[in-house]
């Protein structure tokens, strides 16, 4: 009997045929989708136990919600109080802590010669970003609400008002600002401020014309995470005497005065809220003063979108 | 404080004051045998008049020794192997080192006999008059009529910004492409077009000379004959100096060739030389040193 030799193409796919079953990969990616599923789970489960709660009191109430201030009486207490505290917060952070904090990331890139300094400045800045936010908030108890009394602004509040509050936000978000903004300019390719200084530029005609539009959409990005910071904080504004309680400025009151005066913010109302003896605060109105928060922090990001994009139109 | 549109004419039949008219006889290819000029003959006076340049970057001597001259409306190469300081030497001309920290320049380069390196000198007014396209095309993330207008525009020009953005893409080859989008992103252009538009953008301000920096290295053989055809009509407006590592672009293009190489010192130091500056033909087939010999003849480099 006379067994043919296999031909090259049986021995090939006999080579080739492979019976492996890959366990790891397939663990491996198994893990990977429970990791995933976790992390949404989480996010569904606290959206939803959110809304679920706040969806009673937008049906009940409406926009009468927000716009009224703060009660004892849980059928009309509102987040008025704390929208105005947080966006007069924000607005100070905006006017400080931009202007210097891009000012100091520019000045350490682009004009600071590289040496020991300028790296002990910006390993330092890193470090003041990791600081815990209650910490800023002794610093701005200790300065910040005092220099406030000391140069008269401290209306009925003895210090403790928006102005002092803003500004500790501002010093808080400022090492944010500083180093994504760095980040941004750094991300700058060389040949765009080489193409500048050619066609006869100034130093500041470069930055200013090139350099700092190319960076726009990274040093947008830390605005919005600065104005996300500056929302959501909650510890340092109790350390420097926010109001937890119930009050609400007079109807009457003048610009001055509610920025002078007393004065809360949405995350402090939530805090307090979730407190209360009377449990409708905390299960029906902290929940909604959280979608409140969520909505103005959600907005903020999209406008920060908006720009961005506008700014990389002519970079794709 | 100078009066920026008087001391920076854009247009371009409006030759800049303090700065010799462009009306050097033309050398055409039609009507010569060789491309080059006859090297015994008169030659255009000297632009730029290097005089014993070094430059070092911290303890580093990039380039030590070089002496030549720049001549007008020709086109002088700088060749040699990737180290040899031929750029450096380059960006010397407009004073595009200062804006590296740790650069020193020793020597001397005077420009139309100013001292481009003396006190009273403006690297910026500088950088308006020698313009430069570098080796990778490098568009601003804009448009490409803000690309070309930027130039002018810094400079404090008033006019018809239409008229000088038609006119440098016009001399730059690119205006058919583009015309129907000037607004539209620099990106959206291919490498070959973007570097044409970095040339456009170059010669928006009106400059006497144009350095160019491996202008083609990174462009394709198409692309790169269009812009060395370009080269050929520019330089009957401008001086041009271009660096490259491509022999035949040298070959091709230029009017004289100057050849750079490295010598290594007891330290391990490497430091670039100028070995030979002659004109192209005779530097290419009859070099009067064994280096450059070698290094055209692919030995090694």
């Amino acid at each position: 009997m006379v067994v043919s030799a296999p031909t090259t193409t049986e021995i090939v796919a006999q080579h080739l045929a492979g019976k492996r079953v890959p366990i790891g990969s397939i663990v491996f990616r198994a893990a990977l989708l429970m990791a995933l599923l976790t992390s949404l789970l989480i996010l569904v489960t606290l959206l939803t136990s959110i809304t679920a709660g706040a969806v009673p009191t937008f049906q009940e109430r409406g926009l009468d919600f927000i716009t009224s201030p703060l009660s004892l009486d849980p059928a009309t207490a509102g987040v008025w109080s704390g929208i105005v505290g947080s966006a007069g917060i924000a607005a100070l952070v905006t006017v400080i802590a931009f202007p210097l904090g891009i000012g100091t990331a520019v000045y350490l890139e682009e004009y600071a010669s590289r040496g020991r300094l300028t790296n002990l400045l910006r390993t330092n800045v890193r470090n003041l970003a990791s600081v815990p936010s209650i910490v800023y908030g002794l610093l701005g108890l200790a300065i910040f609400v005092r220099v406030v009394n000391l140069i008269g602004l401290s209306g009925t509040s003895s210090g403790r008002n928006i102005l002092a509050a803003g500004v500790t936000m501002a010093v808080l978000v400022l090492p944010i600002v500083i180093i994504t903004t760095s980040e941004a300019l750094r991300a700058v390719p060389q040949t765009i401020r080489e193409a500048g200084f050619g066609v006869g530029a100034t130093k500041w005609e470069v930055i200013r014309h090139q350099v700092i539009p190319s960076a726009a959409p990274g040093i947008l990005t830390g605005a919005v995470l600065a104005i996300a910071r500056a929302f959501g904080e909650t510890a340092p504004l109790l350390v420097i005497g926010v109001a937890t309680g119930f009050f609400a400025a007079a109807a009457d009151a003048t610009f001055v005065e509610r920025v002078t005066g007393s004065y809360t913010a949405l995350p402090v109302v939530i805090l307090s809220w979730s407190k209360q003896n009377d449990v409708q605060f905390a299960d029906t109105l902290a929940p909604a003063a959280i979608v409140v928060l969520l909505a103005m922090l959600l907005t903020a990001n999209a406008a920060a979108i908006i720009i961005r994009n506008r700014f990389d139109r002519n970079q794709q | 404080m100078t009066d920026l549109t008087e001391a920076m004419s854009i247009s371009p039949s409006v030759p800049e004051p303090g700065v010799v008219a462009r009306s050097t006889p033309r050398v055409t290819l039609a009507d010569s045998p060789s491309k080059h000029p006859p090297e015994t003959g008169p030659t255009g006076e000297a632009v730029f008049d290097v005089r014993n340049l070094s430059v070092r970057y911290g303890d580093n001597v990039a380039v030590a020794g070089v002496s030549m001259e720049i001549h007008k409306n020709e086109i002088t190469a700088l060749i040699g192997p990737s180290g040899c300081g031929k750029s450096t030497v380059l960006r010397c001309f407009n004073r595009m080192n200062d804006i590296i920290e740790i650069a020193r320049i020793e020597g001397s380069i005077s420009y139309h006999g100013v001292d481009l390196y003396g006190k009273s000198v403006d690297a910026v007014e500088v950088r308006r008059r020698i313009g430069m396209v570098f080796q990778k095309p490098n568009p601003f993330p804009k448009s490409i009529y803000d690309n070309v207008a930027f130039g002018p525009k810094i400079a404090g020009f008033s006019g018809d910004m239409d008229d000088v953005v038609r006119d440098a893409l016009e001399r730059a080859a690119l205006w058919d492409e583009v015309k129907d989008r000037l607004k539209t992103s620099a990106y959206a252009l291919s490498g070959g077009q973007q570097q044409r538009l970095c040339i456009a953008r170059a010669i928006a301000t009106n400059p006497d000379v144009l350095l160019m920096d491996e202008p083609a290295s990174a462009l394709d053989p198409i692309a790169t004959l269009r812009i060395e055809d370009l080269m050929q009509d520019l330089k009957h407006d401008y001086t041009i100096v271009i660096v490259t590592h491509n022999m035949q672009q040298a070959a091709r293009v230029s009017d004289r060739t100057a050849f750079f190489n490295i010598r290594v010192d007891d330290q391990g130091q490497r430091t670039g030389y100028l070995v030979e500056y002659a004109g192209t033909g005779t530097i290419f087939t009859n070099p009067n040193q064994q280096a450059t010999e070698d290094y055209i003849t692919g030995r090694f480099g």
